[in-house]
């Protein structure tokens, strides 16, 4: 029970991880983007973990509903948000990636940097 | 009807905000420019008038959509926002009556309007940062902010700016991330985003690891969004390569909007309730700013790019504000958000002036440079003046706060004198630095082959002179920024409730 307590943080823990291993290690620039992105992907698993109560149910509030142990709503509500921003930077980056593209005819770090000390 | 004066901290944020949709459909030629320069101005016109209210001791309190606190979202305006707000609006109102005949070599008719909606953007979202009291918030304000000055810093022709946005973007998102991470575990603690709020009820479990973690997930995050030395990597090519006007906006406020953060987090949450919490905070950063201000000085004192050599002394002035907050002191508080002010001035007249100096050089290094002043003798003067204060020559801003910054350090007893020491040995460099560009365009026989080069245009002269004389102005009548930093610095020490 205790393992399975901590289950999810591992996951977030390590999902964490490969995308910052990604963004870190990797020298082409769209591979960075979808390490970027696994790397918030992570987050939004934190917040949605912390949201849910053992045994509550949908927090939708009716008159009829008495007594009954509700998840809190307000965690998926700001990765709602987070999600938006998160789909905004990856639309840029891969924006400003294409433009590299077109500028540089390449999109492997190493070649633009050669390219930039000529 | 309730009075205009209630709304000032949400109509901060709203009318950049609301503008920036329209500015797009502006077509004709000209008229983006002014759409934005009006929103800027109005921008500039509320902060003043917060400000006012603020020296006259209100704090502004806004329950935004009328949701109360700690409910909803609320917005809150003291004087240290109120004074960072100052700098921002300010600065992105200077920067676009100055830069329009530069900005618009740059950007293709075609797209200025894209451009300026971008730039409204970028100022609501700084604002935004400043005015909420609101940790989530914080962080969505922080990613308008982030994305839209990623478009402007990628707007111009130089083809460098890209890998360098997409460092920049690399290294902002994970900062973003990392203060997003710190947030989820002090609310998986606390139950609360409001921060007033956070720091009452995070007492009862400050002795938990989560906290602490999350203690240091959002000062790493926030440090890199401050380009605090050592993740200071992505600042030095975004500024040298970016549009010349937005080189002189985001370098006079965007790294303070972070510190602003930095700062509010550290001292409103942590402060009061983690034991320790001033020691850790103490030998974490002050070491990095001793740091930061050594190796950015030694580093602008063998570049010869200049708009790249100032971006390294932004990196020094960076370590300098760190240095004043990691003495967790009233004078070092409030020598540090001096600072912040007076560096937004030197600095900005200087980018300011550089921008201008591009007007008739297409090449921004030393070489090219020589002999400079010949032919722009009114932009080098500017420069010149807004150098000294950069420097710390009394009679100019920067002269103030290096003062208090050293009086501050020296209350810290035997530690201090390193400190002061510190300080002296960064502000010789920046002699030497701001020096070698002087001797360059001043003394230097300019080189042969120059074709005719002729002053830069007046309306940008008068705005870079304006902003060169407010720092002598502010370094002789220091009332303004000095009782506003003080009362910014009492109010992250102590905290109202």
């Amino acid at each position: 029970m205790q393992f399975l307590g901590i289950f999810y943080y591992w996951v977030f823990a390590i999902l964490l991880m490969i995308g910052f291993y990604a963004v870190v290690a990797k020298i082409n620039l769209v591979k960075k983007l979808i390490g970027l992105s696994i790397f918030q992907s992570a987050v939004f698993l934190l917040y949605l973990t912390m949201g849910k109560v053992t045994g509550g149910t949908a927090p939708i509030y009716q008159d009829d509903v008495v007594g009954q142990l509700f998840s809190n709503p307000l965690p998926q509500v700001l990765i709602l948000t987070a999600i938006v921003v998160g789909i905004s930077t990856t639309a840029l980056g891969l924006g400003i990636v294409v433009r590299i593209k077109e500028e540089y005819g390449s999109i492997e770090e190493l070649d633009i940097q050669e390219i930039d000390q000529r | 009807m309730i009075p205009l004066e209630t709304h000032l901290p949400a109509l901060q944020v709203v009318v950049p905000m609301l503008l920036a949709p329209v500015v797009v459909l502006l077509r004709p030629r000209g008229l983006a420019w002014a759409a934005a320069t009006a929103a800027s101005l109005m921008a500039l016109a509320i902060a003043i008038a917060l400000t006012q209210g603020t020296l006259s001791g209100e704090l502004y309190r806004y329950a935004m959509g009328g949701w109360e606190a700690p409910y909803g979202i609320e917005l809150r305006v003291d004087s240290f926002s109120a004074l960072v707000l100052l700098i921002v609006t300010g600065a992105s109102s200077i920067t676009l009556l100055a830069g329009k005949a530069s900005l618009d070599r740059t950007i293709e008719a075609s797209r200025q309007p894209l451009f300026y909606s971008a730039w409204l953007l970028a100022l609501s979202g700084l604002a935004g940062i400043l005015v909420t009291a609101d940790a989530f918030n914080i962080f969505v304000f922080m990613e308008i902010s982030s994305l839209a000055s990623y478009v402007v810093i990628a707007g111009g022709t130089d083809r460098r700016a890209l890998p360098a946005v997409f460092k920049y973007l690399i290294m902002g998102t994970i900062g973003a991330t990392f203060y997003l991470i710190g947030i989820g575990l002090i609310y998986m603690m606390t139950g609360t985003l409001n921060l007033a709020d956070m720091s009452l009820r995070i007492h009862e479990v400050a002795d938990q690891r989560p906290i602490l973690v999350a203690a240091g997930f959002i000062t790493v995050g926030l440090a890199l969004k401050a380009a605090v030395f050592p993740l200071h990597v992505w600042l030095p090519n975004a500024y040298t390569y970016a549009p010349h006007a937005v080189t002189a906006f985001l370098a006079a406020c965007a790294t303070k909007v972070s510190l602003y953060v930095l700062l509010r987090f550290d001292f409103v949450v942590f402060q009061q309730n983690l034991l320790g919490h001033e020691v850790q905070f103490a030998a974490f950063l002050m070491p990095l700013a001793v740091l930061a201000i050594l190796a950015g000085s030694t580093v602008a004192l063998f570049e010869s790019n200049i708009k790249r050599l100032l971006a390294y002394s932004s990196l020094a002035q960076i370590g300098y504000i760190l240095l004043g907050a990691s003495l967790v002191s009233l004078a070092g508080l409030s020598a540090s958000v001096l600072f912040m002010f007076n560096h937004a001035l030197a600095k900005g007249a200087l980018f300011l002036a550089v921008m201008a100096l591009a007007m008739g050089y297409s090449r921004l290094d030393l070489q090219s440079l020589a002999g400079a002043a010949k032919h722009m003798p009114w932009t080098m003067a500017a420069f010149v003046i807004a150098g000294l204060s950069l420097i710390g020559i009394p009679g100019t801003a920067g002269f103030i706060s290096k003062w208090y910054l050293v009086t501050a350090a020296l209350e810290a007893g035997t530690l201090g004198y390193f400190l002061v020491a510190v300080i002296v040995i960064g502000s010789l460099m920046a002699v030497v630095y701001i020096w070698r560009i002087i001797e360059a365009a001043w003394f230097e026989p300019e080189a042969e082959s120059v074709t005719v080069i002729r002053e830069a245009p007046v309306t940008m002269l008068i705005v870079t002179w304006v902003a060169a004389l407010s720092n002598i102005y502010f370094g002789l009548a220091t009332d303004l920024p000095r009782e506003l930093a003080n009362a910014a610095a009492e109010s992250l020490l102590w905290p109202l409730p």
